[in-house]
């Protein structure tokens, strides 16, 4: 059975085979629900407005958003700065690193049931288990230049797939250090062994710009499709392994 | 006894390592991402559209500035042939600091490019990068402001 959500300001699809229940659907669509109600920056009453406002101190943080302050902390380690979720203005943003950490926590929540062939989606990153008809789940790369076209087939079964780019036109995003466009690269997608590692690696590797790709390819268990606005993809060397080739 | 059999295993094993290393020193080859220069002229065009010939450059054998990349130095020469990219030497790569060891351990990436094509869209799932994302932009050129 397959169920589309719009939460989060974004659809939110899962797909579990031989799961007829709908309570199942529910609870983990309420579990998207409770984190943006916890994370949302938009969202008044959310627990990182009343902190971004000054309403919370540190100790009354909930474990939840304790936890994602200190992965979010560990990320920006790892990847060199280019990853953080303190905006200038000192509010905190922790949207990078929310989604995949809330869809690696779902398919948790669909394995504690007992699933293991399913797949959970939101707004275009996913994590996938098992199979469907005894075959690898297939999914489509995007074309950053035309929505509809999809540019590569990859077969994936028990990882994450998270994608960052800047498809709407007029937003260009300069890196203050050389004054130059950081986004020359159109899209970045990540193949990791979870959404969560799959997410927060395509936000930090796009946010490197063409340089990104080749920190994917020094990272142990993940892979990139890298594809810049000349309509170059640039590929990490065990990337094929997932490939689709028709 | 079993103690003397692994170590001697470690030594023969970081011998063989060191060797390893040293001859593929000499011949690393990296393609590289694209090089952002015509970045720009895709501006111009609302939505750009892909584009299948590569830029024109010279042709010789150019030797860039050292640059740091964020582990460490980078140096690299560039042959161009018939106004392509054909080639990558490194001249200068991290290799003295703890991360930058550990990176140096794997080989240098070998990375393939391709144009993309559009495929028939057969798939279970889509990815690609959400439209209203604005708490991602503000995030990332945040990260980008912190990265200086």
């Amino acid at each position: 059975m397959k169920q589309t959500k719009i939460l989060m300001g974004m659809p939110i699809s899962l797909e579990i085979i031989k799961c007829f229940d709908k309570k199942v659907f529910d609870r983990v669509f309420d579990y998207f629900g409770d984190v943006d109600h916890r994370f949302s920056t938009y969202k008044k009453d959310s627990e990182i407005s009343k902190i971004n406002r000054g309403e919370l101190h540190r100790k009354d943080f909930s474990p939840k958003v304790r936890e994602v302050f200190k992965l979010a902390e560990q990320t920006k380690k790892e990847t060199g700065g280019y990853f953080n979720i303190a905006r200038p203005d000192e509010k905190i943003d922790p949207s990078g690193i929310v989604k995949g950490w809330a869809i690696f926590n779902a398919a948790k929540i669909l394995k504690r049931y007992g699933f293991k062939n399913f797949y959970v989606e939101a707004g275009g990153d996913v994590e996938v288990s098992g199979l469907k008809n005894k075959k690898k789940w297939r999914v489509g790369i995007k074309n950053p230049f035309n929505v509809e076209e999809i540019v590569k087939m990859i077969e994936v079964s028990s990882c994450g797939v998270a994608t960052s780019g800047n498809y709407a036109r007029g937003e260009h995003i300069y890196n203050p250090k050389t004054q130059l466009q950081a986004n020359e690269i159109a899209s970045i997608t990540i193949i990791g062994p979870n959404a969560y590692e799959a997410d927060r690696f395509a936000t930090a590797a796009f946010a490197m710009g063409g340089k990104g790709i080749e920190f994917i390819a020094r990272q142990r268990g993940l892979e990139g499709y890298m594809i810049d606005n000349g309509g170059i993809a640039t590929v990490t060397p065990g990337f094929d392994k997932y490939e689709l080739h028709r | 006894m079993k103690k003397i059999l692994l170590s001697t295993f470690v030594i023969l094993a970081y011998a063989g390592y060191v060797i390893h290393q040293k001859t593929e020193q000499s011949n690393i080859r990296v393609i590289p991402p694209r090089l952002p220069s015509n970045s720009f002229s895709s501006l111009k065009s609302p939505i750009p559209t892909p584009r299948q010939s590569s830029p024109q450059y010279k042709d010789g054998t150019f030797t860039g500035v050292v640059t740091d990349a964020f582990y460490g130095p980078y140096q690299v020469q560039a042959v161009i042939s018939g106004g392509k990219i054909v080639d990558i030497i490194f001249l200068q790569y991290p290799n003295d600091r703890r991360t930058s060891i550990e990176i140096n351990t794997q080989a240098m990436p070998y990375l393939r490019q391709e144009a993309i094509q559009s495929q028939s869209a057969n798939v279970d799932i889509v990815t690609g990068a959400t439209q209203s994302s604005l708490a991602f932009r503000q995030s990332l050129q945040s990260a980008l402001s912190k990265a200086i």
